[in-house]
């Protein structure tokens, strides 16, 4: 690993500094729902969603090139790891979302009764 | 760092492999991706029946609202929050060992280690606790034929809704209903336990008191769940089927039933994981105060365990989102 033989431990409790930001931001906005993101949507969710979300991400992304040393590893064996993560989770994803969204239409405009 | 330490054994026995990453090293990183595939379709398979039933799915602010010692106070997230610090306070500890290893420092790898450990135990209780409250359930609700959940509110006067719980209105009857075990009458057929109440004792009661009103599953314009008339609230009660109190695998009375598997199932594979996690940690930190990683001059298998540990955080953190924020 490159930065082997320094101390890490400064950057270390910067990392846990922005992640714990970060949480305490997404709890803010969890309990008080902004009503301009709560209720405007963007492709299928709102706002509010979509920030969680992204925040989420930033979370994974400190966790794992900080924590998990992923910027210390060769280029290609970083990739291998997250590209494929990545790519089949969009995938997936996105396959069954679109999917549950359809079967929620056939039920709200299909001839079947369902809510009883 | 192991990897420069003992270039010149074989890549098998800990040498440098591919891509410039021990052979150890690298299977943790693919069995991690594995594994965050397997909660990724756990998690969009939630995410699946969610949408299919975005109309009616439960409000997760209003099933996870309890903070140890605040009884009765609605607190959502604040304990789901405090359970991500503990995570992540144990993921910092842990990363600080494999820092301290990195410099051979023995004492300091192990006492990190060791804060790492309880650190996983304060979250295995913390998750512990928090089935508990979901298992018990707080207010009680009646299921109708077709499976919709019905909960009771209390109108305010400042207009809002509360909810009350099946104590508060329903009656007592004169009625008697023997729980039936495998033991007595038809071999071999048990019951689930009986509910405090019969149905018909929360429809009496319910008839009695004016003020209470049913709260459909339907969520409305505002986000929030739709609270019928008293006539139509009387017309839906007469479908009611079971009355449920808390949750298991076949109801419980939050709403949609699909709601309380996928809480037991990821939330409960991802304890499964903590605990895992827990007992290997457990195993390399007496390994580390035995100075078996100081004989092998590499502290590279905390390194690897850390990395596992971490990626449990990692999962967590999209546990929260997708169960508990979004």
């Amino acid at each position: 690993m490159a930065n082997a033989h320094e101390s890490n431990t400064k950057k270390i409790w910067i990392v846990f500094g922005i992640l714990s930001l970060v949480t305490i931001v997404e709890v803010i906005f969890g309990i008080y729902k902004p009503k301009s993101l709560f209720f405007t949507n963007f492709l299928g969710m709102n706002l509010l969603n979509w920030l969680f979300i992204i925040l989420t991400i930033v979370k994974a992304y400190y966790i794992t090139w900080a924590f998990m040393h992923m910027d210390g590893e060769k280029k290609w064996f970083r990739r291998s790891v997250v590209w494929t993560a990545v790519f089949l989770m969009i995938y997936l994803s996105f396959i069954l979302l679109v999917e549950g969204d359809y079967v929620y239409n056939v039920f709200k405009t299909g001839h079947l009764k369902w809510i009883f | 760092m192991g990897a420069t330490v003992i270039s010149n054994e074989h890549a098998l026995d800990g040498g440098p492999g591919p891509m410039g990453a021990t052979y150890g090293k690298m299977m943790m990183w693919y069995f991690i991706l594995s594994d965050a595939l397997t909660f990724s379709g756990f998690l969009a398979a939630y995410g699946f029946s969610r949408f299919k039933f975005i109309e009616t799915w439960p409000i997760a602010d209003e099933v996870f609202n309890h903070f140890p010692f605040l009884h009765g106070v609605n607190a959502p997230m604040y304990y789901v929050a405090l359970m991500t610090f503990i995570l992540i306070f144990s993921s910092v500890t842990m990363v600080l060992a494999v820092d301290a290893g990195h410099h051979m420092k023995k004492s300091k790898v192990a006492f990190y280690m060791f804060l790492t450990i309880i650190g996983g135990f304060i979250f295995l209780g913390s998750q512990a606790w928090e089935w508990k409250n979901f298992i018990k359930g707080e207010y009680g609700a009646v299921e109708t034929n077709g499976g919709s959940i019905l909960q009771f509110v209390k109108k305010q006067e400042d207009g809002t809704f509360k909810r009350v719980a099946l104590a508060d209105f329903a009656l007592t009857l004169p009625e008697s209903r023997e729980q039936h075990t495998k033991s007595n009458g038809v071999w071999f057929v048990g019951e689930s336990t009986l509910p405090t109440y019969s149905v018909n004792e929360v429809v009496q009661g319910f008839q009695a008191d004016e003020s209470i009103l049913v709260r459909s599953e339907l969520i409305n314009a505002e986000k929030h769940k739709t609270v019928l008339s008293r006539a139509e609230s009387l017309k839906r009660l007469q479908e009611a089927k079971y009355v449920v109190e808390g949750a298991n695998l076949v109801r419980n009375e939050y709403g949609h039933k699909l709601f309380a598997n996928f809480f037991f199932f990821i939330t409960g594979f991802h304890g499964f994981h903590v605990f895992t996690g827990v007992l290997i940690n457990i195993i390399i930190f007496f390994n580390v105060l035995l100075g078996t990683y100081e004989k092998r001059k590499s502290y590279e298998m905390v390194e690897k365990v850390g990395l596992y540990w971490h990626f449990v955080d990692l999962v967590w953190v999209f546990v929260f989102t997708f169960f508990y924020l979004v």
